[in-house]
């Protein structure tokens, strides 16, 4: 097969400018100096790389409280709404594959439209309901918000799961004798539940990335990480923390999707074996 | 009969939760967006009468501006992103299966860390005293230089013409210190392309791994050069692929709000931007929602085109290609 040459290099070259940022992200959090974030100081000797924001990160020193604080909130609203959005976000899958009706064509709209609209409407449209109701913004507010946005994802990663679903399977346990909810624990459950993973796992990194919809509804003083971190300025003093935070939940996630893999490998090997 | 009953309300039952949550959060609060653009606005940030002034309104400051600016520059990043997004494609769907999934997941792996994290490392890199800004200062000043040698070389040499030109590069040199990239367009449009590059490459990868090669090779027997086989042959074949790219690029674009806010400054203030200084900083309700609306239009219209255009198309077809691009794109890691 000819292979052209150009589109290799430009390849390669895209993959730089995709890679060189994070690289960045991982040098930067070795900045000894966060308010000069250079690697020189004022005579331009080279000051050598720093450990000391990971020690700060892992002693829990005062000074991080505010950014960490920011952190923990994340993940909780990022967990909450991952649960509440897959639970939802199941039933409406479900719904829409076994029916076809008027109402779930309005359904499938309604999912639907959440992933074409840009992020900033959403943020928007919740905060003049939250402003309309006059509801005090905080994390319950961040917590619908993150929900609301979610849903759809999740929705959309099942039904592609739900395709490839043998609704046969169903009509089986019916047969045997079970019902509609023992079926759906003991049958639907389990052969969806990747999917349902999957939805999920989008979903968490949605909602812990979220930055334009958050800073509509998080009112005053409640900040996630991501808010946090877009209001801190070039020369707050603890940027480089940030950095190092980054580079640590990009080698936690890395791990993680490294163990996943590592799992459906062994499973992979385990049903070869009994073939 | 009593079954069908039975099986209505087991549909509602199933329905319900998602409905109703997307009813009370997003459709909802779609339509008071839409209702509080008919209001005027009151002194103390709160929603007046029901009127036509901030419509009226709305043509006469500089959001007419604004608006045109956005267009334009969401329109120069999908270009971009397209531009550069087909011959990655193009090489990755050439690989070998084993190295195809994994340059595709590399493309979406620097989406494990934080988007603001990501933004903020190019904030750092663009900072005046950075490296990429020397660099940008070295291209300006051969460009200027290169512009006055060519003058030089055209016009007839009068006296005084040498210094003129001389002062015209210091001239120029000093513009070039001025500029820097932080807080201009540059870099919106730079970092935007960034962020957005690995969406216009899944779609466009997951069209081109179906593509038939051999289809490539025949043009080329028959004589066609590498190019005009590209261009004439893979890029009508992929087309419902960069469709889809269009459109990921172009809508997030339109909705562009952290980039221009980090790193824009006073240059490139866009729709996104203006709908929350008159929502957050301003009080002005009325106007951040007809702005919100302007938005959705402008997000609509081709969303509709294409949507149009696709029906055309073959339905199977576009139905496998989203689902592949889905689980692509969500399931990342999970195989």
């Amino acid at each position: 097969m000819k292979r052209s040459f150009f589109s290799v290099v430009m390849l390669a070259l895209v993959l730089a400018f995709l890679y060189v940022p994070i690289l960045l992200v991982v040098v930067y959090g070795f900045i000894p100096n966060g308010i000069s974030m250079s690697f020189f100081d004022s005579t331009g000797h080279f000051t050598g790389f720093s450990g000391k924001w990971y020690a700060m990160i892992f002693t829990g020193n005062m000074r991080l409280g505010a950014l960490m604080q920011s952190f923990w909130l994340s993940l909780t609203i990022a967990g909450l709404a991952t649960l509440i959005s897959c639970a939802i976000g199941t039933t409406a899958a479900l719904a829409l594959h076994k029916w076809k009706s008027r109402l779930q064509s309005l359904h499938h709209a309604l999912v639907y439209t959440p992933l074409i609209m840009p992020d900033i409407l959403i943020g928007i449209s919740l905060l003049m309901l939250f402003v309309a109701c006059s509801v005090d913004c905080g994390f319950w507010t961040i917590l619908i918000a993150h929900v609301t946005f979610c849903v759809s994802y999740v929705v959309m990663t099942i039904l592609a799961r739900l395709q490839d679903f043998d609704d046969r399977l169903i009509e089986a346990a019916y047969d045997l004798g079970a019902g509609p909810w023992y079926t759906f624990f003991h049958v639907q459950l389990p052969i969806l539940l990747p999917g349902i993973v999957a939805g999920g796992l989008l979903a968490f990194t949605l909602s812990i990335d979220d930055v334009v919809i958050t800073s509509f509804v998080n009112g005053a003083g409640t900040n996630t990480f991501p808010t946090y971190v877009s209001s801190m300025t070039k020369h707050s003093r603890n940027l480089p923390a940030v950095f190092a935070l980054s580079t640590l939940m990009l080698l936690f996630t890395c791990a993680l999707v490294g163990l996943s893999k590592l799992i459906a490998r062994g499973q992979q090997q385990k049903a070869k074996g009994k073939q | 009969m009593k079954d069908s009953v039975k099986s209505k309300k087991a549909e509602w039952l199933v329905t319900l939760p998602s409905l109703a949550w997307l009813m009370l959060f997003f459709a909802i609060p779609a339509l008071i967006v839409l209702a509080f653009t008919f209001h005027g606005h009151t002194a103390n940030g709160g929603v007046g009468e029901w009127s036509l002034s901030t419509w009226r309104e709305l043509v006469d400051p500089d959001y007419p501006t604004i608006v045109w600016k956005t267009i334009r520059i969401s329109f120069e990043v999908t270009a971009w992103c397209i531009l550069l997004a087909l011959p990655c494609a193009y090489a990755i769907a050439k690989m070998p299966k084993r190295w195809q999934a994994i340059v595709a997941g590399s493309i979406m792996l620097p989406f494990w860390t934080s988007f603001v994290v990501r933004v903020f490392a190019w904030k750092t890199m663009l900072h005046p005293d950075g490296w990429l800004q020397t660099c940008y200062h070295a291209y300006l000043h051969f460009k200027y230089w290169l512009f006055a040698w060519v003058q030089g070389a055209h016009t007839p040499v009068a006296a005084g013409s040498g210094n003129d030109c001389l002062i015209g590069i210091t001239g120029c040199a000093i513009d070039a210190a001025k500029t820097t990239i932080l807080d201009s367009e540059v870099a919106v449009v730079l970092v935007s392309v960034y962020s957005f590059l690995p969406f216009a490459i899944m779609p466009i990868y997951t069209a081109a791994e179906k593509f038939d090669f051999s289809l490539m090779e025949a043009a080329r027997d028959l004589g066609a050069k590498n190019f005009y086989a590209f261009r004439k042959i893979f890029i009508p074949g992929i087309w419902q692929g960069i469709v889809s790219a269009v459109l990921m690029v172009f809508i997030p674009a339109i909705g562009s709000y952290v980039i221009p806010q980090m790193l824009g400054g006073t240059d490139c203030i866009l729709i996104g931007n203006k709908i929350f200084m008159r929502a957050m900083q301003n009080r002005n309700i009325p106007h951040a929602s007809a702005l919100a609306t302007l938005m959705a239009v402008s997000v609509f219209v081709p969303m509709g085109i294409a949507m149009w255009w696709k029906k055309r198309q073959n339905a199977r077809d576009r139905k496998r290609l989203e689902v592949r691009t889905a689980q692509l794109m969500t399931a990342g890691g999970l195989s």
